[in-house]
């Protein structure tokens, strides 16, 4: 068939069952992302005939004659459509994926529809925003500016990819051809719990377009953990490539490499496998149990779980001062348990590997990642390989939040390209990333507080039970990190922790944008709202009294601990100040809907604990062009924006001079990578002292190129950053709707180095945690599978859903960070769903206890109201 | 999504062109069947019918299976054209593509297609390559993705009577502001259309409110799934259906 492709004449044959996008893919259309594959979130998007089409669900066999326009049809870097140079000006995206088919989409929109967004935009999903710098793009607002030469910090200046992306030439993980290309599919557990007792292979090996095969009998023996820290020990060893017993419901039980992702699939069917089916436990009271049935039950102390024959792979119990005593002498005490839901991160662009070997038989993967170096290190470990026979980069990263850091894809592709020698991808479909990637930890967290008339904290009780799954990849991470900062705010004498990170045969569980606080913090901030009202005081002003101060030490329940962590700068203070002042209690919602205010704060390290290293250099290129080479990977975060504004600030320059390599093993020396929020204030660092070594250098000699000067930081010792949010809502009580009136954010992030960027970031936390706190909930049926595995039944925040919010930021300085910066990634998502939560039961008059507070849950509670009578 | 089943497709464009094949299916628009991992090993696309998508007949609206959900929007003659339209989980960009019959046929508790044709004692005509038949719109569904087509057998055309659409009332809840439906209620003078929380529609035919509260309370098929509680989906829709008994009084 003929058709055209953004002006030019194309023939082509579809492959019956073949979709647009994947066939403008194949012609190497690369700026055709795949989000979801199934018509939802609209990355695909493209003009057919003149009229937006979701292509990934749009017929191919219909395309003869048609006209296709991309978004690089639009417009090109040299010649861009209004919309494109809108989208730039305004700062219109952060991980960039959902761009192309949000600005396809928007440029049908007449000036008549930009009243009509909700409803326009509810097929284009953003998961990095929050849709505020989308709306501006749209409505032509700009809010980016150039920097003049050594003045770029502290302004703010566009992405450096900014062109690339809106007119979809930034490449991603995927987008590039690669001849030969080979295809992983893979054959997930049936069960939640089985061993395989025969597994038979030799059918599918055989069909014609089948390279190999693989099962846990090809598998390396090394036992590893799909989560990566610094320190490969702070995971437990409890994973193979494959193992001979399932664990959880879609596990890989076999792989196979084939010439295309059809044959592959197709090839699946004709493996057959026995099991013996193994009892199981999905819920995590029962599983730590005795009896229970065990899930690691046959490793030893080598793979580092604190209790295998508890099923637990981690547990803190721990008192400072007498909680009891406290209690019983208190004026006021509050009590209560609190549940998080599973929470996918859903970023658009899903896990992915491509692998080959280089010319050197190296072996190169391209990877979907947050921590390539991380990754390299841990598949040396695995196939006994050493460093210099494995290099792992990324391209732009199409959104991570946590669920990137994380060894999904490149174990297996690692091991069928080592196996066959070819080119291979592995590409998650999005049903994967909802049964095959880790979501966030569900937690119940039972909170006791104890005060004294006047409002100071005398008790805290704290009793967490995190879900981690059936590996505990982040389970030992995110179970200490949720009762540190959560806790360690607060000034109270009296504190104790039990906390128990439990596995069972449920999906595991990973890490997630604020690793364990925000579920800790939902409850301690609801008990907070509840201690307030029982006292008779202010919800902030309680803040006031009980937050810790500059000198104070920070406490869980060991007062003696040794820490690296310090209130090195402080702005709670400010926050609270500047979240209490915006509030405005005359706004109402519609007649019959009761109206409440709420607050909640959130503490967080700036940096991960237990090291984080970054090297990185600049080399003075010639004609005044600088190349930085720097270690962490772009993922949205905005952090390659800051690395240049860093450099082109020391060296007296504009960041349009500085070219950037980065996230590749092969481009600098080291680094931990991009997670915990430290690409600015570990990576920027380094990068500052690399970009001032320079300087001097230049000082010395003279500019001559080639000179590169070096930079490193071992993210030691470290700060705190403070968000507190509020809200001021209406709530039905007839139906369960909730009405955002208000939504406020102050935030102390230190020194802010792009102040447009600094605001997405807060805007696209306060989004994602809208998301958990109303919407989002990874819903599993009792027997270890997962219900919800689309979009359209897994309700990531719309254009509709989301309210502006009013960000503010604290005035500090940080003596630690970047030119008195703080890291600011994961910290504004923690403090919004208590606040939602405490403005929600002061409008109802009744507290929920579980998240995503949806409009049946809360309709179901308003019956439980002693404020609603009527139906 | 690629179908990797699929080994042909072929454009329906006679009566004749609907015999199906073994593993051959229908499509309308494509949009749902192109979004999930399918069984089936052919496509017959109906958009070559040479079907006229709006057709005016006497006392009656006759909408052809393959009329764009976007079309149908368009229609002038009831609010509750684009009202259903909107109620589609799917975006406009969708609605452009996918169909009104497709919908239909889906059978999907939230097809909000089903929920107009149900509401508006639509009849639906189906055709087989050499057999014509209608249904009544309420008896069609049967169960979740269940309903009356035989094997072979595809919607024709949805009949509309012009009188259904005098005087309606429109409500409609999910668990965000623009999700997939909890319920959907319609009410006409003395009906009460009652779909999208239920595995399949009902009317709820009414002389008085207590009436009406009991047909409502008499449903016993309400969904449970990520877009609301059964409980909540009842409650809503008697409250709906009592709102409407009020707005058309």
């Amino acid at each position: 068939m003929r058709l055209e492709i953004n002006g030019e004449p194309v023939e082509v044959e579809s492959r019956p069952g073949q979709v647009l996008r994947t066939l403008l893919r194949d012609l190497e259309h690369f700026e055709v992302k795949k989000g979801c594959d199934a018509g939802d979130c609209g990355a695909c998007s493209v003009l057919l005939d003149g009229s937006p089409v979701h292509s990934c669900i749009y017929p191919a066999h219909r395309l003869d004659g048609a006209s296709v326009t991309t978004v690089s049809g639009l417009g090109t870097a040299e010649a861009p459509h209004p919309l494109q140079e809108a989208f730039v000006a305004a700062g219109g995206f952060q991980c960039g994926f959902c761009t192309a088919g949000m600005i396809v989409t928007a440029s049908t929109f007449t000036e008549a529809d930009h009243d009509d967004l909700p409803r326009l935009l509810k097929g284009n999903l953003c998961r990095c925003t929050g849709y505020r710098s989308i709306h501006d793009a749209i409505r032509g607002v700009s809010n980016t500016e150039t920097a003049p030469s050594g003045d770029a910090a502290g302004r703010s200046v566009a992405a450096p990819a900014a062109v690339r992306v809106v007119t979809g030439r930034e490449p991603y993980t995927l987008d590039l051809a690669t001849t030969a290309l080979a295809h992983i599919a893979v054959l997930g557990s049936p069960h939640p719990h089985a061993r395989i007792t025969a597994i038979d292979t030799s059918v599918a090996a055989a069909l014609p377009g089948v390279h190999a095969v693989l099962d846990y009998r090809d598998s390396p023996a090394t036992l590893f953990s799909t989560g990566r820290h610094e320190l490969r020990t702070d995971d437990p060893d409890d994973t193979l490539v494959f193992d001979r017993v399932m664990r959880f419901v879609n596990q890989r039980v076999a792989t196979v490499v084939a010439d295309s992702v059809a044959i592959a699939e197709l090839a699946l069917a004709a493996i057959t496998v026995e099991y013996e089916l193994l009892p199981a436990v999905f819920d995590p009271s029962l599983a730590r149990q005795p009896g229970a049935p065990l899930l690691h039950g046959d490793k030893g102390p080598e793979s580092r779980i604190a209790a295998p024959e508890r099923n637990t792979v981690a547990e803190f119990h721990g008192e400072t001062g007498d909680v009891d005593a406290a209690i019983s002498e208190a004026a006021a005490v509050v009590t209560g348990t609190w549940q998080t839901q599973r929470v996918n991160h859903a970023a658009l662009e899903t896990h992915a590997t491509r692998g080959w070997l280089d010319a050197d038989g190296r072996l190169v993967l391209r990877t979907s990642s947050q921590v390539p170096y991380l990754v390299r290190d841990e598949l040396c470990h695995i196939f006994g390989l050493s460093q210099e026979k494995v290099r792992v980069f990324t391209a732009r990263v199409g959104g991570g939040f946590g669920g990137k850091q994380e060894l999904v894809t490149e174990d297996v592709v690692a091991l069928a390209v080592l196996r066959t020698g070819r080119a291979v991808q592995y590409e998650f479909t999005r049903e994967d990333e909802f049964t095959r990637a880790s979501p966030r930890h569900p937690m119940r967290v039972g909170v006791t507080l104890a005060a004294a008339s006047d409002g100071t904290l005398t008790a805290m009780a704290v009793d967490t039970l995190a879900d981690t799954g059936a590996y505990g990849n982040h389970g030992i991470g995110v179970m200490y990190h949720s009762i540190h900062e959560s806790i360690s705010v607060y000034r109270c004498a009296n504190k104790r922790v039990d906390a128990q990170s439990v596995y069972t045969n449920n999906l595991p569980s990973g890490a997630f944008r604020g690793y364990g606080l925000g579920q800790v913090i939902y409850a301690i901030e609801s008990a907070m709202d509840d201690l307030a009202r029982e006292l008779g005081i202010d919800a902030f002003e309680l803040r006031r009294r009980n937050v810790i101060v500059p000198g104070d030490t920070m406490v869980v329940t060991n007062p003696d601990e040794e820490s690296d962590l310090g209130i090195e700068s402080y702005g709670l203070d400010q926050c609270i100040d500047l979240a209490e002042k915006a509030l405005d209690p005359s706004l109402a919602g519609p007649e019959g809907w009761p109206v409440g205010t709420g607050m909640a704060i959130a503490m967080i390290a700036t940096l991960p604990p237990r090291g984080h290293y970054a090297s990185a250099t600049v080399t003075l290129l010639s004609e005044g062009e600088y190349e930085i080479a720097v270690g962490t990977a772009e993922f949205g975060n905005g952090t390659t924006t800051v690395h240049a504004q860093l450099v082109a600030t020391a060296l007296g320059t504009t960041v349009d001079h500085i070219r950037i390599r980065q996230s590749d093993t092969d481009a600098a020396a080291y680094d931990t990578g991009a997670f915990g929020s430290a690409g600015v204030v570990v990576a920027g660092k380094a990068l500052l002292a690399a970009a001032q070594d320079l300087r001097a250098q230049v000082e010395a000699r003279g500019t001559v190129p080639g000179l590169t000067g070096s930079g490193s930081n071992d993210g030691t010792p470290r700060s705190v950053s403070f968000n507190v949010h509020a809200f001021r809502v209406a709530v039905n009580p007839g139906t369960g709707e909730v009405r955002i009136l208000q939504s406020i954010q102050a935030a102390d992030a230190g020194t802010v180095l792009n102040p447009e960027q600094l605001r997405g970031q807060v805007e696209g936390g306060t989004a994602q945690a809208i998301g958990t706190a109303l919407y989002e909930e990874v819903r599993m049926d009792g027997e270890g599978r997962v219900l919800t595995t689309a979009f359209r039944n897994y309700h990531v925040p719309q254009f509709a859903d989301i309210p502006a919010t009013e960000v503010y930021f604290a005035d500090t300085h940080d003596p630690l960070g970047p030119l008195g910066a703080k890291s600011m990634s994961e910290a504004p998502y923690n403090p919004v769903a208590p606040a939602l939560a405490n403005a929600i039961r002061d409008a109802m008059g009744v507290r929920s206890y579980e998240l995503p507070m949806s409009r049946d849950r809360l309709w179901r509670l308003a019956r439980q109201s002693p404020m609603v009578t009527s139906r | 999504m690629d179908l990797i089943t699929v080994q042909s497709a072929r454009v329906a464009r006679t009566r004749g062109d609907l015999a199906l094949a073994p593993g051959e299916v229908v499509i309308g628009g494509g949009t749902w069947l192109y979004s999930e991992p399918q069984q089936a090993t052919g496509v017959v696309d109906l958009l070559g019918m040479p079907w006229a998508p709006v057709t005016r007949i006497d006392e009656f609206l006759s909408i052809a299976a393959t009329c764009t959900i976007a079309s149908l929007r368009e229609l002038p003659d009831s609010p509750l054209f684009r009202q259903c339209a909107d109620s589609l989980l799917a975006s406009w960009k969708v609605q452009g593509v996918a169909t009104v019959g497709g919908n239909i046929a889906l059978s999907l508790p939230a097809g909000p297609m089903t929920s107009l044709a149900v509401a508006l004692d639509a009849t639906l005509v189906l055709w087989t390559a050499t057999s014509e038949r209608s249904v009544p719109a309420v008896d069609f569904v049967t169960g979740v993705q269940r309903n009356l087509l035989g094997p072979g057998e595809v919607i024709r055309s949805i009949e509309i009577p012009l009188a259904s659409l005098e005087r309606t009332g429109f409500r409609r809840i999910s668990l965000s502001p623009l999700g997939r439906t909890g319920t959907l209620v319609i009410a006409r003078p003395g009906v009460v259309t009652v779909s999208g929380g239920t595995e399949r529609p009902h009317q709820v035919h009414f002389d008085t409110a207590e009436e009406l509260i009991r047909g409502i309370d008499a449903l016993d098929d309400w969904y449970d799934d990520a877009h609301g509680a059964p409980d909540w989906r009842r409650a809503m829709s008697l409250r709906f259906a009592l709102e409407l008994l009020e707005e058309l009084r």
